[in-house]
């Protein structure tokens, strides 16, 4: 170890591996629906996918997790994104394509992707 | 990149309640469901709530699962992490909400809600055996301040402000002491960390060492800067297998790094630390005895002064710090003396961690500011004395220390206050006594400690402490006078003036402090020949209360020794003569009849 410089760069490529397990009362929670409905039409890849973009663009205050049917099963695979305070945004029939766009827009930059909603297939 | 992050407890608690095979048995479902590339398994260091182990716990969602069982595994596995659904009936009942499929974050349960974690800070956080994830909380952050843009002046200068005092139990202040080590001129110097932790229901320096080894060689990294020493020795008992295997694992980590060794931080200072294993003698946890059983000697001690920053190890200047020191020492130099004093009370500045153990609910690891009082601690963190009993006195500095009685409970606990209440901090044990156990007994338990423990280089030490033990003895056999009462208290007295180490000069504490509290207990041991506690067995008789007995028989039948007689529906009798005192009647019978006087 020859610099303060280099003690960093390890910080900073080994810090997405804890920041995990920090409480975060007031993060953007992203949920995916994990049921056997999910699954079966391709939320694992939905998952994956998500939890790499937002790692990749270092969202520090972005928590992806599952959830559970919401019975909205012919939707599937949903992503959920709960901002405090705000309304929460249902995507429905995802794949890691729009998951991409989805992080870009609306995680990053702050706008919804109406056409991926749920208000706009269901017509 | 992993989605969910499953940290289990790897300290000697949960180990030893079986954490090791769940940690198999995750690895080993998480590839059957095929979730390895998404899932990391961490086996981190103590959580502190050690009653509940084994512990797990999921992130992101924060899920804290206690006494966890191998067979919960699959369902933890198929319901949480592939499906997202959190098991409830595994999650801590604390977490829990009522009607709703949230959960509590752990930092708002009662147990956590109080502590402010410094030392305790990366325990159960970070994996001890992978450097990177200690990098990653700030690690080695502190060395690097202090090689690249502090002096050793000015980082001794931070100590001495911080207000930081030896955690070891005398809480002699760490910045004093290392401006006298820096102080004194001297071809080699060497910097000591003390974990050979005795004190019995202490276990602060395991848990750290196990969860957080890291912070302990930045620290004595940083001391050698300061005081110019370039070796360091780590005094580690090898009764703590795990910690002694996760310190060899941080300290070749770090040889790697290049965080120990050759020109640290190219700043032209070298250092490295090596592991001594001690045989686990209580007397080695005094400072001149350690060292000189680090120089393969027999651990004794020594006559002080010369004190060990003018002569310590090999005859040279030496420092010598406890491993809850140590771990505060990285956040004071990264976070400022200021932030560090801003905790505590007037004197006794920052936190403290506590051992709970004895009668108490949550058994485990506490971390709090101090002057936090003791009715805090025992009530509200550590959730209060189980079965209906009521507390009755806290035991606190191991056999060096004394009790805190419930009329004390409200004094903000610092290292003052401690022995202006004829107790100590010591190390931090915290035993907690309810009304079943007796003060006679429990002063027996440590002078019985003492004297196995006692080196014997000393005679007031060697001779006092057996006698005074002697004494005790009688008192609790029913032979005692108030003479031995007196006499006990003289020799107490001695002991304190001319034994050689604290060993011997803090001994008699246990039997001073709760002769002072609770005198009427071994008055009523020596003058009617009574233990009120009920503790001791040759005072105790077992009866039966004519009116309360049914006639069941359910006594006699369990009595092993047949001392029990009487016909079906009629009142039964206990002989004293043929009755050992086992319990078993008062036991099994249904209707409290059966009474201990």
């Amino acid at each position: 170890m020859k610099s303060l410089a280099e003690l960093q760069a390890i910080r900073d490529k080994a810090r997405s591996r804890v920041t995990l397990r920090e409480g975060q009362d007031d993060a953007i929670r992203v949920l995916v629906g994990m049921a056997t409905c999910g699954i079966a039409a391709g939320a694992r890849p939905v998952l994956t996918t998500l939890v790499d973009e937002v790692a990749k663009r270092g969202l520090q205050n972005v928590m992806v997790t599952q959830t559970g049917c919401i019975g909205i099963c012919q939707f599937e695979p949903v992503v959920e994104i709960v901002e405090p305070g705000k309304e929460k945004v249902t995507y429905v029939k995802m794949t890691p394509e729009k998951v991409t766009r989805v992080v870009n827009d609306h995680l990053v930059n702050g706008n919804v992707v109406t056409e991926y909603t749920i208000g706009a297939n269901s017509k | 990149m992993y989605r969910s992050n499953v940290l289990v407890c790897g300290g000697t608690g949960c180990t030893s309640s079986n954490s090791e095979l769940i940690i198999d048995k995750l690895k080993e479902e998480i590839a059957a469901q095929g979730l390895e590339k998404e899932v990391n398994v961490i086996r981190t260091g103590c959580f502190g709530l050690c009653a509940l182990g084994p512990i797990m716990i999921i992130y992101p969602e924060g899920a804290f699962y206690s006494m966890v069982k191998p067979e919960d595994v699959p369902e933890i596995v198929e319901e949480h992490l592939l499906k997202g659904r959190i098991v409830k009936r595994l999650l801590y009942q604390e977490t829990v909400v009522e009607n709703s499929d949230a959960i509590k974050s752990l930092n708002h349960t009662p147990f956590y809600e109080k502590q402010n974690r410094v030392a305790l800070r990366n325990c159960g956080v970070i994996n001890p055996e992978d450097i990177d994830e200690y990098i990653a909380v700030d690690g080695y952050q502190a060395l690097g301040k202090a090689l690249t843009e502090m002096t050793p002046e000015q980082v001794i200068d931070v100590m001495k402000k911080s207000g930081l005092r030896g955690r070891g139990g005398a809480g002699f202040p760490t910045g004093l002491k290392w401006s006298f080590a820096a102080q004194n001129q001297a071809d080699q110097k060497y910097v000591c960390c003390n974990a050979d932790e005795g004190d019995p229901g202490a276990f602060m320096d395991r848990s750290i060492l196990e969860g957080d080894p890291h912070a302990v060689l930045e620290a004595m990294t940083i001391a050698g800067y300061a005081i110019g020493a370039s070796q360091g020795y780590i005094y580690v008992r090898a009764e703590y297998p795990i910690a002694v295997k996760r310190l060899q694992i941080a300290i070749d980590q770090a040889k790697e790094y290049g965080l120990m060794g050759d020109n640290i931080f190219d700043s032209g200072f070298n250092f490295n630390i090596e592991l001594r294993l001690g045989a686990g003698a209580f007397v080695c946890g005094e400072e001149t005895a350690l060292m000189t059983s680090i120089e393969g000697k027999r651990g004794e001690p020594r006559p002080r002064p010369p004190f060990p920053a003018l002569k310590g190890l090999f005859g040279k200047p030496t420092i010598l710090n406890n491993v809850e020191t140590w771990a505060n020492i990285p956040q004071i130099i990264l976070k400022g003396a200021d932030w560090f004093s801003s905790m505590g009370t007037e004197k006794s500045k920052g936190t403290k961690v506590f051992a709970l153990g004895g009668k108490i609910e949550h058994t485990g690891l506490v971390e709090v500011p101090m002057g936090t009082t003791l009715r805090e601690i025992v009530e509200e963190i550590g959730g209060g004395v189980p079965g209906g009993h009521t507390f009755k006195a806290a035991q606190t500095g191991g056999p060096s220390g004394g009790c805190i009685p419930a009329s004390q409970m409200d004094v903000p606990i610092d290292y003052d206050n401690l022995i202006a209440i004829g107790s100590m901090m010591g190390s931090g044990g915290l035993i907690v006594m309810d009304d079943t156990t007796c003060m006679v007994d429990i002063a027996k338990f440590f002078l019985e400690f003492t004297v196995d423990e006692s080196c014997g280089k000393c005679t007031p030490c060697r001779v006092g402490t057996r006698r005074l033990l002697e004494l005790l003895n009688k008192i609790t056999s029913g032979n005692g006078t108030l003479e031995d009462i007196d006499k006990m208290e003289e020799l107490c007295e001695y002991l304190k003036e001319n034994a050689l180490c604290a060993l011997g000069q803090t001994a008699p504490n246990p039997v001073l402090s709760t002769l002072h509290y609770f005198r009427d207990e071994y008055i009523a041991h020596v003058t009617e020949k009574r233990c009120p506690a009920g503790a001791c067995k040759a005072l105790t008789n077992y009866h039966i209360i004519e009116d309360k007995c049914k006639g069941c028989t359910l006594c006699a039948r369990n009595c092993p020794v047949g001392a029990i007689t009487g016909t079906v529906k009629k009142p039964h009798v206990i002989d004293t003569v043929k009755c050992i005192k086992c319990g078993a009647c008062m036991e099994k019978c249904k209707f409290n009849a059966i009474v201990k006087r």
